[in-house]
């Protein structure tokens, strides 16, 4: 796990702000550091302000106000030539007109190491993604998965100690997404390399990185690492980008510091720990992951069930789905495991559904 | 082009009166020039077709006037300033036009709307005001009557088709690949000349092409702005028509006809190669 003392921070943005109009904020008061060889994943919605962000780190955009830092140095205002930054773009941006190999030699080039030398690099960075036999094809004659192994091996062959990638494998199917999620971090990991990944896919995210910063609204709403964001998440914005959820509106009823009693709308009454609440009477979004939540449950005499209606049974191998009506919602999915003893349930049957206090999270509405 | 086999009647008189459309605006368009050929090579100084000419009689045929055109010392002059001012000519259009359509082409550029109006204004305004125009203007900077002048004036009127070709070029253009390239340590100009440069050449080479051939036959510009020591081809086939009605004209405009062809092809060729070369068509 990566450091996340400021003092050794590797990447920073400091109070930074964006405005393309100059009315309104597209990032708003970011604050940020990664540390040296993490892999930080920038997550959110569309318009949310990612990929301004990343691009203010290339040096693409520039901050409308506050201060980036790149290993303790200001770089607001360095061109992103002299940056030093690799990069990766969505659509792989490799130049037409040049082969592989050519495409390789040019940040190389640049930097003006001999013709050797830069062979001895281009083969090593084709080798790192398995493309070594690619070298005098032109993009063109490439598939999408292999352009852009192309442009991840171009974005590593100078040896950047810090990698953007933007969206790099939003245009490629599942399965490659797959193998190509896999390996990223394995490259990243192995090469020590520090790198900002931007997606839309929380999946994505969560298998990736050692933390995800969650973007909406051009603001950071909570930076941790994958298994933090998806267990305890921070607002219910988080609660619901990450993973499925299931969501019930309802008032504090009972505040005791590290559990708290929710009234449903339908005058029930359930479990919860207190996230951002703060006071008896709130209105609160409570939240429960669909996979977390018990059917006709077993949990003592003092823990609250609640009534439930199937509505739907569905069949997906590994797991069951199942609909439930539960306080007057008809969305609520409980998610079970395929064992042996599991029970399937019938369309129509009552059930009671339970769950661990601390599985239910109550957030602001 | 054939007709599918639901064609109604009303279809298939459409597509045939369509054909027969197309087959005369392409008659229209050619026949002036293919006449021209045959009769460079008439034996008499006339501008029509001899009886002889008619019945195929190889006397009536000669090449005398394309030996006049390569031994009158008129026409080789003439000949001589052309191969001097159109290359110039195009090399300035093309450096200031391409310069200009990139700049034009970014939006952050203000009023790009109104400065490429008024660069692409020679294409608009009739040539003879331009021409006028330059007259006054060129006299009083003592340009006029000289080769500079010609020059200036033919790339001023080629920029226009530099500009236009270039945009063209430029909006199917990634901006995402400059964006690399600086990314990985390259500078504005070496960006400009490995990446933006190769990939827009079809454009630059077409424009190049138009900027070529409106130098090559101008004649109302080089009357105004030039002096007899810039008299170029075209201006000597203006004199020839007007005063000695020589059959000579009919044999440079047939080189002129096979020239114009020659560059189209090489350029079409070019233009083919590069696009490959971009990867826009399989190679």
């Amino acid at each position: 796990m990566a450091s996340t003392n400021t003092a050794k921070a590797f990447v920073e943005f400091e109070r930074v702000q964006k405005s393309y109009d100059g009315e309104t904020l597209v990032v708003k008061d970011l604050n940020l550091s990664i540390g040296k060889g993490e892999f930080l994943t920038m997550l959110g919605p569309s318009g949310s302000g990612k990929t301004t962000c990343l691009m203010m780190l290339a040096g693409f955009e520039t901050a409308t106000h506050g201060e980036i830092r790149l290993d303790g140095k200001e770089i607001n205002n360095i061109p992103p030539h002299k940056r030093g930054i690799g990069m990766v773009f969505q659509n792989y941006a490799l130049f037409p007109h040049m082969t592989v190999a050519e495409n390789l030699a040019f940040p190389l080039e640049v930097r003006k190491i001999g013709k050797s030398e830069r062979e001895k690099k281009i083969a090593r960075a084709l080798d790192m993604v398995q493309m070594g036999d690619f070298g005098g094809r032109r993009p063109a004659q490439l598939s999408g998965g292999q352009q852009q192994r192309i442009a991840l091996a171009r974005a590593l062959v100078f040896e950047p100690e810090l990698v953007l990638m933007d969206e790099p494998l939003g245009a490629l199917d599942k399965q490659l997404r797959e193998t190509l999620q896999f390996e990223i971090t394995k490259l990243a990991h192995d090469l020590g390399i520090t790198v900002v990944y931007v997606t839309h896919d929380q999946t994505e995210a969560l298998t990736m990185s050692d933390r995800v910063a969650v973007f909406d609204d051009g603001r950071i709403q909570q930076l941790a690492a994958p298994d933090e964001l998806y267990e305890r998440p921070q607002n219910s914005f988080v609660a619901q980008f990450i993973g499925e959820n299931n969501t019930l509106d309802g008032r504090i009823k009972e505040l005791t510091g590290t559990t708290c009693v929710v009234e449903l709308e339908s005058g029930e009454e359930i479990d919860a720990v207190p996230v951002n609440v703060s006071n008896v009477g709130d209105r609160t979004l409570v939240s429960i992951r669909p996979e977390r939540v018990e059917i006709n449950p077993d949990l003592g005499p003092t823990a609250h069930t609640l009534n439930a209606e199937v509505l739907e049974f569905i069949y997906m191998g590994d797991v069951f789905r199942t609909r439930l009506r539960v306080a007057g919602r008809d969305d609520f999915i409980v998610k079970t495991r395929n064992r042996a003893d599991q029970v399937r349930l019938t369309p129509g049957q009552k059930v009671k559904i339970g769950w661990l206090p601390e599985d239910c999270r109550a957030l602001d509405a | 082009m054939g007709l599918p086999p639901y064609a109604t009647t009303g279809q298939k008189i459409w597509h045939y009166s369509y054909l027969v459309i197309c087959g005369l605006i392409f008659f229209f368009l050619i026949a002036p020039i293919l006449t021209i050929i045959p009769l460079s090579f008439n034996a008499e100084n006339f501008f029509t077709f001899t009886p002889g000419m008619l019945s195929f009689d190889p006397d009536a045929y000669s090449l005398k006037h394309y030996e006049d055109f390569f031994t009158n010392p008129n026409w080789q002059q003439a000949l001589w300033n052309s191969v001097k001012i159109a290359p110039v000519a195009t090399l300035l259009s093309v450096a200031l036009g391409t310069l200009a359509a990139v700049g034009l082409s970014q939006s952050h550029v203000p009023f790009r709307r109104a400065i490429m109006a008024i660069m692409i204004s020679p294409m608009i305004v009739p040539l003879i005001i331009s021409a006028a125009g330059m007259y006054f203007f060129y006299s009083r900077i003592g340009l006029q009557g000289t080769y500079l002048g010609v020059v200036l004036a033919h790339a001023a009127l080629g920029i226009p088709f530099v500009i236009i070709t270039v945009t063209a070029t430029l909006v199917g253009f990634d901006r995402s690949l400059t964006r690399a390239s600086a990314n990985m340590g390259a500078g504005p100009v070496r960006t400009f000349f490995r990446i933006q440069m190769p990939l827009i050449m079809p454009g630059v080479i077409s424009g190049g092409l138009f900027a070529f051939i409106t130098s090559f036959d101008e004649v109302v510009v080089v009357l105004f702005v030039g002096s007899a020591g810039q008299k170029t081809l075209p201006w000597q086939m203006f004199i020839g028509l007007r005063e000695q009605i020589s059959p000579t004209i009919l044999a440079v405009a047939t080189l002129l006809v096979v020239i114009s062809i020659g560059l189209l092809t090489t350029v079409e060729i070019l233009r083919r190669r590069s696009e490959r070369l971009r990867g826009m068509s399989p190679g």
